[in-house]
């Protein structure tokens, strides 16, 4: 086996223990494992970052605006640390779909200590046709898929602009760049693979909640 | 009438192996110049028996390989090519598309060199034009300085004379931007480009183009001379996958040049065995043997390497040393006591560092040049390739493991480049002498040699 990021050689520990269970196949070295920054208990309950204590400044921002109660939390599992961006990078921009494998089991098991007993649906977050034909598939319902559910898709992409190429302001004040398609009566978690200003899943939740949902939280990979 | 829907010169696309991403077509014109048999459709990974081979890099390794639920494809396991992912995907579904070749010009007389080879350059240029002319292999073992650059024009004249298309593929982009200016110079009316991963030139598309290695993974059988310049130099010496590109980038009949002045051991043993031609240049051009460095034992060398410091011997022969006219060279091990060498340095001396992730490293070479830089510490990034008029070289830790025979014989090598200076003063700072260190003094005493027998 190799790592799956950097290809080092694992070399798998033989001691009594491993004759006597069923070891898990490592996916990564223990440096390479070491290099993400782990949220176990989050600063701010809103958007799931990990520095501070209490509400942080954007999301009392987002209690005063017209969003105010759209989205009940963020919850993320690692901070964005200069190796998580670059694994992002491989993983999205390039194209390394296989990485996805190494975060897996962390996400899972997030998911299941956080959102457990919640009868939930996975809303994925559609790409525009431009970008899926890029990368070849959505980032989004790739988590999803890692967590054994299968993606709910309820909105649709309007036009095809780029969110990344908008400045901060005009992102966060632009139109809703997305459709409903269709509508629920269960919470819904909205999963992505970064929360970095709050406002897509904004978009998405309060199209969720003007249609019946009655709860829309946020779970990303990194945040 | 393609030409007239489609904007593409021939030149643009001939030789190239590009995937449909990266070409700037629409899929429906892509499919129209495949129709014109201007584009050639070839399978992008290649599965037999069980086993897979990109095409593009030549990676065979299964843990390379993965699968993905394309939605492209709409195939679930899809496969696609880890190794070279970093170019953009190459996927199982999607082709690779190759250009098909295209006639270049003929140049009567490209060369405006004015410069004057000596008498054994003269032999082994003539050696190079033969084995271009034949279309064959050819390994140019020639020392640090012999000037192998010069010794290369009058074989690439040939090549343009007959309308051959030429590379010239180099493993570090510091030389090829190097060699770029000097090409330039020699062949004016030619047109040149240099390639590599940030340069400005993208095209790749001239008759003669000046490359880094990693480059030739986006051409296919699109060269009649591929050179490869320090075929010993990493990555290139132990990268599989660039080997394959480099003779996959060749057509068939191609003449293929190897240069190098500290070849591995497998290139030895083929010279020994004959199974590789070869030319041997002991002597540099200016006619004065190499300097030989000399070894240095610093007990306490080890002590003051963790605290990034230097000892007070080495800083009074730098003191010394800078009283001179020439400049200094400080090779370290790493990038941090790169740093900290630098910082302790520089309250004393005009000091410059750098490394390979240095974003600055073109400019603080380009004013170590100008000589407004008086030392420059520096990691095995300038090991070779780059050359200065006037230096000597010191080796702090040389028994560290970066530093194998190649690379001190290559550094050393940067010493005495000029006929204005042809000495300077080479010293390996240790604290125990290894195999590598006496291994480079000795190759460099046995080049001596040899460069005085020709005589
Ligand atoms: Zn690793
Ligand atoms: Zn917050
Ligand atoms: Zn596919
Ligand atoms: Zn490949």
């Amino acid at each position: 086996m190799r790592c799956l990021i950097c290809f080092e050689q694992l070399l798998p520990k033989v001691d009594w223990t491993s004759f006597l269970t069923v070891q898990k196949p490592i996916k990564l070295c223990v440096s390479c494992m070491e290099k993400f920054d782990v949220i176990d208990e989050p600063g701010c309950k809103g958007c799931g970052r990990k520095e501070g204590n209490g509400l942080c400044f954007d999301c009392e921002r987002w209690n005063l605006s017209e969003y105010s109660g759209v989205l009940e939390e963020n919850v993320s599992v690692f901070g964005y640390n200069d190796f998580a961006k670059e694994l992002v990078a491989r993983w999205k921009y390039r194209g390394d779909f296989t990485l996805v494998h190494a975060f897996a089991e962390a996400v899972q098991t997030k998911y299941k200590n956080h959102f457990h007993g919640m009868d939930a649906e996975l809303g994925a977050i559609p790409l525009s046709v431009e970008r899926l034909l890029e990368r070849g598939f959505n980032q989004s319902e790739a988590v999803i898929a890692m967590l054994g559910a299968s993606p709910h898709h309820f909105f649709k992409r309007k036009g095809n602009e780029k969110q990344s190429k908008r400045g901060r302001v005009e992102r966060i004040m632009g139109e809703n760049p997305f459709v409903l398609m269709d509508s629920v009566e269960c919470p819904v978690v909205l999963v992505d693979d970064i929360y970095t200003t709050g406002m897509t899943v904004r978009h998405l939740a309060r199209l969720l909640k003007a249609n019946g949902c009655p709860r829309v939280h946020s779970f990303t990979v990194f945040r | 009438m393609l030409q007239e829907k489609i904007s593409f010169s021939r030149e643009q696309l001939a030789g190239k192996l590009l995937t449909m991403q990266e070409l700037p077509f629409s899929p429906e014109d892509v499919n129209e110049l495949v129709r014109q048999s201007i584009l050639n459709k070839i399978p992008s990974i290649v599965t037999t028996k069980g086993k897979s081979v990109c095409q593009r890099c030549g990676n065979d390794r299964s843990y390379l390989f993965a699968v993905f639920p394309h939605s492209t494809c709409k195939n679930n396991t899809c496969l696609y090519c880890r190794n070279c992912i970093m170019m953009g995907r190459v996927t199982q579904c999607e082709p690779l598309y190759e250009g098909a070749a295209v006639i270049w010009p003929q140049h009567a007389d490209p060369c405006k060199w004015d410069g004057q080879l000596t008498v054994s350059q003269e032999a082994s240029a003539q050696r190079i034009v033969s084995a271009i002319e034949q279309k064959s292999e050819l390994l140019v073992w020639a020392v640090c300085g012999a000037g192998k650059t010069e010794m290369l024009f009058p074989g690439i004249t040939a090549a343009l004379q007959r309308g051959l298309r030429i590379v010239l593929a180099t493993p570090r982009t510091d030389v090829v931007r190097e060699l770029l200016p000097r090409f330039q110079q020699a062949f004016p009316q030619v047109r040149i480009q240099a390639l590599y991963g940030d340069s400005e030139e993208k095209q790749g598309d001239a008759q003669l183009l000046i490359s880094t290695t990693h480059q030739l993974f986006r051409y296919s059988r699109a060269f009649d001379v591929v050179i490869i310049d320090e075929i010993d130099a990493f990555p290139y010496h132990n990268d599989d996958s660039l080997q394959f590109a480099a003779g996959r980038a060749a057509k068939t009949d191609a003449a293929r040049l190897y240069l190098t002045a500290t070849p591995r051991k497998k290139e030895k043993a083929k010279i020994r065995k004959r199974t590789l031609p070869a030319v041997f240049i002991p002597q540099r051009f200016h006619g004065h043997p190499l300097p030989v460095p000399r070894l240095k034992l610093i007990l306490t060398l080890k002590r003051h390497l963790s605290k990034g410091r230097l000892p007070q011997s080495i800083i009074k022969t730098i003191q010394i040393q800078q009283k001179g006219s020439r400049q200094l060279l400080l090779f370290v091990s790493t990038i941090t006591y790169a740093g900290a060498v630098k910082a302790f340095l520089e309250n004393d001396f005009n000091v410059a560092s750098v490394h390979a992730e240095d974003p600055e490293r073109g400019e603080k070479v380009q004013r170590f040049r100008d000589r407004t830089i008086d030392i420059l510490v520096t990691t095995t990034i300038l090991e070779r390739g780059v050359t200065f008029p006037s230096v000597d070289v010191f080796v702090i830790d040389a028994g560290h493991h970066v530093f194998d025979e190649a690379a001190l014989v290559q550094i050393a090598g940067r010493a005495g480049r000029s006929p204005v200076d042809p000495d300077g003063d080479v010293i390996f700072y240790h604290f125990g002498k290894t195999n590598a260190m006496l291994d480079a003094q000795e190759a460099i005493i046995y080049m001596n040699k040899k460069a005085r027998k020709e005589l």
